[in-house]
């Protein structure tokens, strides 16, 4: 069972690494936005956390996971539930979800941005999708980020230039709620694992992929990160879990999702 | 009491300024035939309210918005709307760009006569920096801080849906109902383009009655318009047309908008219109998306 595999690629180790955000969440609706999220979220399901919950991206609550591949219809699928986008709010503000989005700047309080770049609110240089759920997620449940090209430009070097989540800033922490009021779990790109559970919840290294240097990481975040002792290296994924990821992904679209 | 009219009598009915909510999400079940009736109107001016998709787009390009109420604007397959991309980029349109879930609130606020919802959501985000009417309040009951979200009323709703009797008994048969129902109740005045009308009866036929989400009452106009979703999707009658958006979206890179609209909408009627894009059978036969 817990044989490393030999044969595995990057998006295969970090969608492993994604798999174990969600190991010790329980009962809680895993949300993975994008291939790779989704993959690591459906790997968690079919293997260490059979007690996830996950929907099919559409209506439906799922008791199995759907491949994100090689698949013609939904028809034929585990369904336990209707999960419409209306129910969704309703199990988002339970805070019974962990979500792993992909943001395009991320800054070093963990404030996301996926909305608009530069210029001003009235006229942003580059209108992107808006805020969608990100201040409602990040108020109300654990939420983990996937970032694919790990730079400077995403680990920016000042805060979003529109803060659509909340993170541990201080400066805007809400009157009556405390820092562990906020829930960010992980950072997985394509160089290491980071998460925010430094000195006074700085940044932090916990984990770096096979032949990445600390140093490497850090000239491609724009703001410090704390460097533990000890920093492992990412695990790579099991022979089972390969089995998985296969089997989830037939056709192998999670190759072209992060840069190598 | 009977609803039917044409997307002309409802356009007929929407005024200058209004602020009208759009059903579906981003480019699911949209009444885009409704849409392309006020794209070929001189209505100007006009709030919109929506989970958006090429509705708003088209809406902005065309000059006929002042503000969008948002939370995201999306083809979901392309993931950004290229025209509201760039009459945000020129400055054009004034925002309220809310959380997803904040725009639930301000509908149900609307829809219950209440002039705000509490929420956590936007503490701590440029949402309640940028939006200087969404205040934020003390609790009576804690010591939190929070925000009000506020009632997102609406002069009018459009909506598509997938079947309807005279009477305005609106049926959603795809797999999510989205907000439509929240707009419907929000609005002074609802008017849902359909697939088919049906006899009454039809509903009390097995289920059907359980896929009815608002009480005909808050129907004020019924329109048949099979295929009026073209080109978003309305599952499980049709999927979405990729080809046809991917051709829409690259009429902002070369043409513009104007030449979209010359070569589908303006001077067009709405046979015409799917004449163009391949006949209702075409559109009929649209596969439905695998997420």
């Amino acid at each position: 069972m817990s044989t490393p595999a030999k044969d595995y690629t990057l998006a295969d180790l970090v969608i492993a690494a994604g798999a174990e955000a969600f190991r010790h969440d329980g009962e809680v609706l895993a949300t993975g936005i994008g291939v790779i999220p989704r993959l690591a979220a459906s790997l968690a399901m079919k293997s260490f956390n059979p007690d996830l919950m996950m929907t099919d991206s559409e209506a439906y609550l799922l008791s199995e996971p759907n491949p994100i591949s090689g698949r013609s219809s939904h028809k034929g699928q585990k369904s336990e539930t209707w999960m419409g986008f209306s129910r969704i709010f309703d199990n988002v503000w339970s805070g019974k979800r962990h979500a792993m989005i992909g943001p395009t700047q991320v800054d070093r309080f963990g404030q996301a941005n996926i909305s608009a770049l530069g210029g001003s609110y009235e006229q942003p240089k580059v209108m992107m999708l808006g805020v969608r759920g990100l201040p409602g997620n990040s108020i109300s449940h654990a939420n983990s980020f996937f970032v694919p090209n790990h730079n400077t430009k995403v680990f920016i070097d000042r805060e979003c230039d529109l803060v659509n989540s909340i993170g541990y800033n201080p400066e805007r922490l809400p009157k009556g709620y405390t820092m562990d009021d906020i829930d960010i779990r992980i950072i997985l790109t394509n160089l290491c694992v980071m998460d925010f559970n430094g000195p006074d919840r700085k940044p932090q290294i916990v984990s770096l992929h096979p032949g990445v240097t600390v140093e490497q990481v850090q000239e491609n975040t724009g703001f410090e990160l704390h460097i533990p002792e000890n920093i492992a290296e990412t695990a790579a994924p099991t022979e089972a879990q390969m089995a998985i990821i296969r089997e989830m992904d037939p056709k192998g679209v999670r190759l072209s999702q992060i840069a190598s | 009491m009977n609803k039917t009219m044409t997307a002309a009598d409802v356009v007929g009915q929407l005024k200058d300024g209004m602020t009208i909510g759009i059903g579906g999400w981003g480019p699911r079940r949209k009444p885009m035939a409704l849409v392309r009736e006020i794209l070929r109107s001189d209505l100007k001016d006009l709030t919109i309210v929506a989970y958006g998709g090429a509705d708003v787009g088209m809406l902005c390009a065309a000059g006929k918005v002042k503000k969008v109420i948002f939370a995201f604007v999306s083809l979901d397959f392309i993931p950004l709307e290229p025209f509201f991309r760039k009459a945000r980029q020129n400055g054009e349109i004034e925002t309220m760009e809310i959380d997803e879930g904040m725009m639930l609130l301000g509908l149900r606020a609307a829809a219950w006569n209440m002039p705000f919802m509490p929420t956590r959501i936007g503490l701590g985000t440029d949402v309640i920096r940028v939006n200087k009417d969404i205040k934020v309040i003390d609790s009576p009951y804690d010591d939190k801080e929070w925000v009000a979200m506020p009632a997102l009323k609406l002069d009018a709703a459009l909506i598509h849906a997938d079947r309807a009797d005279v009477r305005g008994v609106c049926q959603i048969k795809g797999p999510d109902m989205y907000m439509d129902e929240q707009m419907a109740r929000a609005a002074e005045k609802t008017f849902v383009s359909v697939e088919e009308i049906v006899d009454t009866d039809f509903f009390a036929q097995g289920d059907e009655s359980r896929y009815v989400f608002w009480e005909r009452s808050m129907t004020t106009g019924v329109v048949e318009i099979p295929g009026g979703a073209h080109p978003t999707s309305c599952n499980p009658a049709y999927g979405f047309d990729i080809p046809h958006t991917k051709e829409y979206n690259a009429f902002a890179k070369e043409g513009g908008f104007e030449a979209y609209a010359d070569k589908y909408i303006n001077g067009k009627t709405e046979d015409e219109y799917q004449q163009l894009v391949g006949g209702l059978d075409a559109i009929k036969a649209l596969p439905l998306p695998v997420y």
